[in-house]
C-alpha cells in the first residue's frame, strides 16, 4: 500500500496492529520459555508472572533423566542427518535432470509433487506399516528414515528444480563450447550457483523431519527408539500430574535446532520462499 | 509449505539453435538422473497409496494371519451409520474452514503491515516465522501450558478479571475455538509469506493513480489490491484449506480429540480405527471420503485458476 500519505493517527494504529501480531505470534514462546525456568512451586501456585520469581534449571535435569530425552534427541538426530544426507544426493540429480532435459518423467513427477501435497497421510500410512512389517522395519530408524526420504523427497525435489532452471542455460552452454566436460561443467559452474538451493532444500528436509511426527507415533514403538515429537507426546499422556516445567523445558530444548537453524538462513529462507513459492 | 505454482517456469525456445544438437537435448539422458529418487518413492509412497484406496475397499484389519477380502462399499455403509464419523467429518469441516478463513484475514492484514514502510518490520518480519520453525508437537504443548487452568496465563488473566477459572481446552463448548485459534497460529507465517510475496507483485502505480484520484486505503485495497491478489488468495486458502482438513499432530496433543469427541477431527479418527482398533478397512475407507473432498476442492482450485490464465 502507498504509505506515503497515511495519516499519524493511522500510523499510529498500525504500529499497535503490529505490536498485538508480535504479541499474539511471540508471546506463547516466551511463556514457554518462562515456564520451563520456572520452580514447580512457582508454577503450582498459578500467577502469570512472565518472569520467574526464582529461575532454575531443574526443571532441564528432571527433563532430561525421566523423559529419556537424550536417546530421544540422538535418535532424531540420526534419523534427520541421515534423511537430509539422503535426500539431498537422491534431489540434486533429479532435480538437475528435470529441470534441463525433455523427459516424460517430468509431468509426472511435477504431478506426484501436488498429489504428495495434498493427500491424506492417514490414507498411505497404513498400507505403508503394513509393508514395511513384512520387511522387518517396522520399529527401527532405517524404517523411519526411509518414509522420511520418501516424503521429503517430492518438494525438495520441486524447490531444486525451482534454483537449478534460476541458472541460465546459457553459462553450461557457453562452457560446453570453450569444451569444457559435463562434468566440468557441473562441478565449476552449476554446483557453486547451485548451494544457497542446497542449503535451503537440506534445511527444510531436516526440520521436517526432525519435527514429523505422526509416522514417527505410528512405526516406532520401543522406548529406546523414539524420536523427540514422540518423546514430548508420551510425556504429555502421562498418567497422573503432568510436570508442566519439565514439560516446558523439553519442549524447548527439542525446539532449539529448529530455531538455531532457522535463524542461520532466515534471510535466505524467506527470499527463497518469496521467490519460489508462489508466482501468482 | 508452500507449494502452489508447481511447475516451474517453462524453458525458454530458442529458435536460433538446432534443437537436438544442444548437449542433453536427448530424451534417455535423464532416466539414470531420476530413478534413484523415483524408485523409491513408487516403492514406498505411490504404491501404498494406491494400496491405501484399495483397503478402503476390503475389511483389512490388524491381527494375525488374516485374509484381506475385497467388501466393495460395505465400509462407506458402516460410515454412514456410525455417529462419530459424521460428527468428525463436521468437525473437521468447522476446523479446516475456521482456521483457514481466520488465518487468512489475520495473514492479510499482518502481511500490508509488514508491506507498509514501518520500523521495526524486519523485527516483525522475523517473529512472524516463529511457528514455522516449532515442532507441532512443541506448538500443541506450549498452548497446552498457555491454556491450562490452573497456571496458563489465559485462565490467570480471567481470575484476575474476577471471571474465574478457564478451561478452554477441558470445556465442551470452548474446546473447538480454543484449537481453532492455535490452528490459526500455526500456519501464520506460510499463509503472511505467500501474501507479502503477491503484494510486492501489485502495482504500485495503480495506487498512486487511486490516491490522486481521491480514493480511500481501503478503497484502494478493495478495488485495485485484491483483484490482483486473487490468484495468490485462491491458491493459498485452498492449499489450506487442504492441510487443514488433514491436520492430526496439533489436536493429538492438545486434546487426543476431546473432550467428549468435541474436537475429534477426521484424521484423529481414522488413526483411532486403524491403530487402536485395528480396523485397518474402516480408516482407509476414511481417507477415501477425505480424498473426495479434496479433490473436489482441488478441481475448483485449478478451474479458477485456469479462469485466471484464460484472461
Amino acid at each position: 500500500m502507498s504509505s506515503g500519505r497515511t495519516s499519524t493517527a493511522g500510523r499510529a494504529g498500525q504500529y499497535v496492529a503490529l505490536a498485538a501480531y508480535v504479541a499474539f505470534l511471540g508471546f506463547p514462546l516466551l511463556w514457554l520459555v518462562s515456564t520451563a525456568f520456572k520452580s514447580t512451586k512457582e508454577i503450582a501456585l498459578g500467577g502469570a508472572a512472565l518472569i520467574p520469581d526464582a529461575p532454575t534449571l531443574s526443571n532441564f535435569s528432571d527433563a532430561v533423566h525421566k523423559a529419556n530425552l537424550l536417546q530421544a534427541g540422538l535418535n532424531s538426530l540420526q534419523v534427520a542427518i541421515a534423511t537430509t544426507v539422503l535426500t539431498v544426493l537422491l534431489a540434486l540429480p533429479a532435480a538437475y535432470g528435470l529441470a534441463r532435459f525433455r523427459t516424460v518423467l517430468r509431468p509426472v513427477t511435477l504431478g506426484w509433487v501436488l498429489v504428495s501435497q495434498v493427500f491424506p497421510t492417514i490414507l498411505v500410512i497404513i498400507p505403508l506399516f503394513l509393508i514395511l512389517k513384512q520387511f522387518h522395519l517396522v520399529d527401527s530408524l532405517t524404517g523411519l528414515t526411509i518414509v522420511y526420504v520418501v516424503f521429503t523427497l517430492p518438494f525438495c525435489l520441486w524447490m531444486l528444480i525451482g534454483f537449478v532452471s534460476n541458472i541460465p542455460r546459457e553459462l553450461e552452454e557457453a562452457a560446453a563450447i570453450d569444451g569444457a566436460s559435463r562434468l566440468r561443467i557441473l562441478r565449476s559452474i552449476v554446483f557453486p550457483l547451485l548451494r544457497p538451493g542446497v542449503v535451503a532444500t537440506a534445511l527444510f528436509a531436516f526440520i521436517s523431519s526432525w519435527n514429523e511426527f505422526l509416522f514417527a507415533l505410528v512405526l516406532i514403538q520401543t522406548p529406546d527408539k523414539v524420536t523427540l515429537p514422540l518423546t514430548l507426546s508420551r510425556f504429555v499422556g502421562a498418567e497422573g500430574q503432568v510436570q508442566l516445567g519439565a514439560l516446558a523445558a523439553a519442549s524447548l530444548l527439542a525446539t532449539i535446532p529448529s530455531l538455531l537453524f532457522f535463524a542461520l538462513i532466515q534471510r535466505r529462507l524467506t527470499s527463497g520462499l518469496l521467490s519460489g513459492a508462489v508466482k501468482g | 509449505m508452500t507449494t502452489t505454482e508447481l511447475a516451474p517456469p517453462a524453458p525458454a525456445a530458442a529458435p536460433d539453435k538446432p534443437r537436438g544438437r544442444r548437449p542433453g537435448r536427448l530424451k534417455g539422458d535423464a532416466w539414470p538422473l531420476l530413478l534413484p529418487a523415483l524408485i523409491p518413492i513408487a516403492l514406498f509412497s505411490v504404491y501404498p497409496l494406491l494400496q491405501g484406496i484399495y483397503l478402503g475397499f476390503t475389511d483389512s484389519h490388524a491381527g494375525l494371519n488374516q485374509v484381506t477380502q475385497f467388501t466393495g462399499l460395505e465400509n462407506y455403509q458402516r460410515l454412514m451409520h456410525n455417529e462419530l464419523f459424521w460428527s468428525s467429518f463436521k468437525i473437521g469441516l468447522i476446523w479446516a474452514l475456521s482456521v483457514t478463513v481466520l488465518q487468512f484475514l489475520a495473514a492479510m492484514g499482518l502481511a500490508l503491515l509488514l508491506n507498509a514502510n514501518l520500523r521495526l518490520r524486519w523485527l516483525a518480519r522475523t517473529l512472524s516465522l516463529i511457528p514455522w520453525a516449532m515442532p507441532p508437537v512443541v506448538t500443541g504443548i506450549m498452548w497446552r501450558l498457555m491454556f491450562d487452568p490452573n497456571s496458563g496465563p489465559i485462565s490467570s488473566a480471567s481470575q484476575a478479571l474476577g471471571f474465574g477459572q478457564l478451561n478452554l481446552l477441558g470445556d465442551f463448548t470452548t474446546a473447538l475455538p480454543a484449537v481453532i485459534v492455535v490452528g490459526v497460529w500455526a500456519g501464520m507465517p506460510q499463509t503472511t509469506i505467500t501474501l507479502l510475496a503477491g503484494l510486492q507483485g501489485v502495482d504500485d502505480s495503480l495506487h498512486e493513480a487511486g490516491a490522486v484520484d481521491g480514493a480511500s486505503p481501503w478503497k484502494r485495497f478493495l478495488h485495485i489490491t485484491l483483484p490482483q491478489l486473487k490468484p495468490v488468495i485462491i491458491a493459498i486458502t485452498s492449499l489450506n484449506f487442504i492441510w487443514n482438513i488433514n491436520t492430526f499432530d496439533l489436536i493429538y496433543v492438545m486434546t487426543n480429540g476431546g473432550p467428549g469427541g468435541k474436537t475429534m477431527v477426521p484424521a484423529l479418527f481414522a488413526y483411532n480405527e486403524a491403530f487402536r482398533y485395528g480396523h485397518f478397512g474402516i480408516a482407509a475407507a476414511m481417507g477415501n471420503v477425505m480424498v473426495v473432498v479434496i479433490i473436489g476442492l482441488l478441481l475448483f482450485y485449478l478451474r479458477s485458476r485456469l479462469k485466471e490464465e484464460r484472461r
